[in-house]
């Protein structure tokens, strides 16, 4: 019934992290000194480690600036890091015992936010879903054949949809379409860039329902980067916080939701409207808006909108520790850190 | 006693060469000074359409307007000119998402406020330039004095939206017409923009009017919400009658299929389907297609807005 079956590539075992990152750096330049030279320099993402382990969906948060989709970026290579490594199921990338940028691609794939930014309007879906497949060397007969079951899959009628171009589609039919594309060289690791963003609700509750279907079926695991906190909720595994260009905190869905241990989640938690009007926020959580990534605050990033900030806190900046359930990077759980909070 | 605002059959229809859009088909609501009413409703559904037609915001060439707008009792529809100019701003202002398209780059804050405040009031410069200040404190701005001088693009997206609100407010408007002014914020920063429209709403008795796509918001911000579909009013109610019990079956999906706390693990239901094409003028329910509830009586003709009780009305044969 259906040409898609994805063959088991799993070299590692389910014990080796399909995605393993250490120490990702990246810091944009800003032109505008004497001569066109860099004055400036966006700290977008700092020493950042983190592993995906197979099967699981690993949820993103922060707000803007917090080097969210600089971290998808990077993963996936669009971007080159300053520093760092990425290593995909014990393979080591664009090293010479690894694999290639390109194997990396076939991979790890991207679904972004700008469902229409992201197709090229003057393919068919059918030819849009075919290209990659066909880059990589599949017949063209059997890459559209393969892009008619992706479709067929993603819940898109083939025999209605196949010769149709993006503008002739809503957003939630594009998002699907995007969604098929990313599936289309059997992937094992899809990121999930704001994707159901700029869906309306009832529409982005279609689209989660069917990311759900096709990770179980396709055995897929996701990194899903989001500013809305419910969806991630709803969809993650462990979910990771990150505050400019740093992770703040980072564990069992439950762990970050149930019990936050950073102020910055904390923040962010309360931060969410109420779905109760007897019980609306009284007070915003904190005040101000994250400091711009460029110079960030010494030490600890957050220390300038945090209610605890002490002296410690511009001086030294905390490490990711082990706390209970999760890791936090914050003195006040550091045992011996000189914060008034945190025990001796 | 006279409402502040009470709009009766609004129709809006865009006309151009090639196609006819009907965006909003017979919209009827008060707003009472002191009251904020929120307008809940996905792309497409009129909402912002509604919202603009108070200030006759849209292109005069190509919109037809039918119904009737009144502001204190005066007919905005059929304003023009100098009147209209003095509506806009004076009577009634507005703040949008993206506070930094709404601002001109290339004068400050100050220039902004104050030009605005003598067009409409004609104080002296000095006057209106105490009264920007004044309007920078109330908005919570720190540091208001330096602030006047700076230029949008120095100012983060939090503080540009309270300077917004600020211009917003610099004529003593009796009515402020939001138009998703939290969409584009971060989350920590729409929590703090949205308790200082609700305590401004307070502090000067003003008519508000919220449209939003995020029910969260209409939760926080509204005293009554209404819920849009395919450019007509589906449901009104009082907030905590259309959150505790909705009766549409839109304004059920709408609330079933919006993820929140402890939904994990659980499938959601969705709506199926898309809004219709608002080519036409519909001649039956425009939701009875993506409708688990539908009926023959539902095709046969568009249902009324029909009273449930004094405060919550629902435009649904098989609810009502």
């Amino acid at each position: 019934m259906d040409t898609f079956v994805r063959l088991p590539v799993d070299r590692g075992g389910p014990a080796q992290p399909l995605l393993l990152a250490s120490g990702l750096r990246k810091h944009f330049p800003i032109p505008g000194g004497l001569l066109g030279r860099a004055t400036k320099v966006v700290h977008a993402v700092d020493d950042l480690t983190l592993s995906v382990a197979k099967g699981e969906t690993l949820g993103v948060v922060g707000e803007s600036g917090c080097g969210k989709s600089t971290v998808a970026r990077l993963l996936v290579r669009l971007i080159r890091p300053d520093r760092g490594s990425v290593v995909l199921d014990g393979d080591p990338v664009d090293e010479p015992h690894g694999i290639t940028v390109n194997e990396l691609r076939r991979q790890v794939q991207m679904v972004f936010q700008d469902s229409y930014a992201s197709l090229n309007p003057r393919l068919t879906i059918v030819e849009t879903i075919a290209f990659a497949p066909k880059a990589h060397g599949l017949p063209a007969a059997e890459a559209k054949a393969r892009a008619r079951d992706l479709l067929a899959k993603v819940g898109l009628e083939p025999a209605t949809f196949a010769e149709r171009y993006p503008h002739e589609l809503s957003g939630g039919q594009r998002q699907r379409v995007n969604i098929a594309r990313a599936l289309a060289l059997r992937p094992r690791l899809v990121i999930l860039d704001e994707a159901v963003s700029a869906l309306d609700k009832s529409v982005e509750a279609q689209v989660l329902n069917m990311l759900i279907d096709l990770k179980d079926e396709l055995a897929l695991t996701y990194v899903f980067i989001s500013h809305d906190l419910n969806v991630v909720q709803y969809l993650s595994d462990r979910v990771m916080v990150m505050y400019l260009g740093k992770i703040v905190e980072i564990g069992r869905v439950d762990a970050i939701y149930g019990d936050p241990q950073h102020p910055y989640t904390r923040a962010l938690l309360s931060a969410r409207p109420s779905m109760d009007p007897r019980r609306r926020t009284r007070e915003a959580p904190i005040q101000g808006d994250p400091p711009n990534p460029i110079d960030p605050p010494s030490g600890c990033r957050f220390r300038t909108r945090c209610p605890f900030a002490e002296e410690v806190c511009a001086r030294v900046e905390p490490p990711l520790a082990d706390v209970g359930r999760q890791a936090v990077a914050c003195h006040m759980r550091a045992r011996g850190s000189g914060h008034s909070r945190a025990s001796r | 006693m006279t409402p502040l605002l009470s709009v009766k059959d609004l129709q809006v229809t865009f006309v151009t060469p090639d196609r006819t859009i009907h965006a909003v088909n017979g919209v009827s609501f008060d707003v009472k000074r002191g009251e904020t009413l929120g307008i809940l409703g996905e792309s497409g559904s009129g909402k912002s359409v509604t919202l603009r037609s108070i200030l006759k915001l849209h292109p005069a060439h190509r919109t037809r307007w039918s119904g009737s707008i009144a502001l204190e009792g005066d007919e905005v529809l059929t304003m023009e000119g100098r009147a209209l100019a003095n509506l806009r701003g004076r009577r009634v202002s507005m703040i949008f998402q993206e506070p930094a398209t709404a601002f001109d780059p290339v004068f400050t804050i100050g220039q902004q406020i104050t030009e605005s405040v003598r067009r409409h009031t004609g104080k002296s410069e000095a006057e209106a330039m105490k009264r920007a200040k004044d309007l920078l404190e109330m908005v919570r701005i720190p540091s208001p004095a330096q602030r006047l001088a700076a230029y949008p693009h120095e100012m983060s997206g939090g503080m540009r939206q309270r300077a917004m609100i600020a211009l917003a407010l610099s004529c003593d408007p009796s009515l402020l017409l939001a138009d998703e002014p939290t969409t584009a914020l971060d989350a920590t920063v729409q929590i703090q923009v949205l308790l200082l429209i609700r305590e401004l709403q307070r502090e000067l008795d003003l008519g508000v009017i919220f449209v939003t796509h995020d029910i969260g918001v209409a939760v926080e911000v509204s005293d009554r919400v209404g819920v849009m579909y395919a450019g007509k009013l589906v449901e009104l109610a009082g907030v905590e009658q259309m959150a505790d019990a909705p009766r549409h079956p839109y304004s059920r999906g709408l609330l079933a299929s919006t993820v929140h706390d402890g939904m994990r693990g659980q499938r959601l239901e969705a709506i199926p389907g898309a809004p219709p094409d608002l080519g036409e003028v519909p001649a039956a329910c425009s939701f009875a297609p993506r409708c688990k509830s539908v009926e023959p009586r539902c095709l046969a003709a568009p249902p009324p807005l029909k009273p449930v009780d004094d405060s919550h009305f629902v435009r649904c044969v098989v609810a009502a």
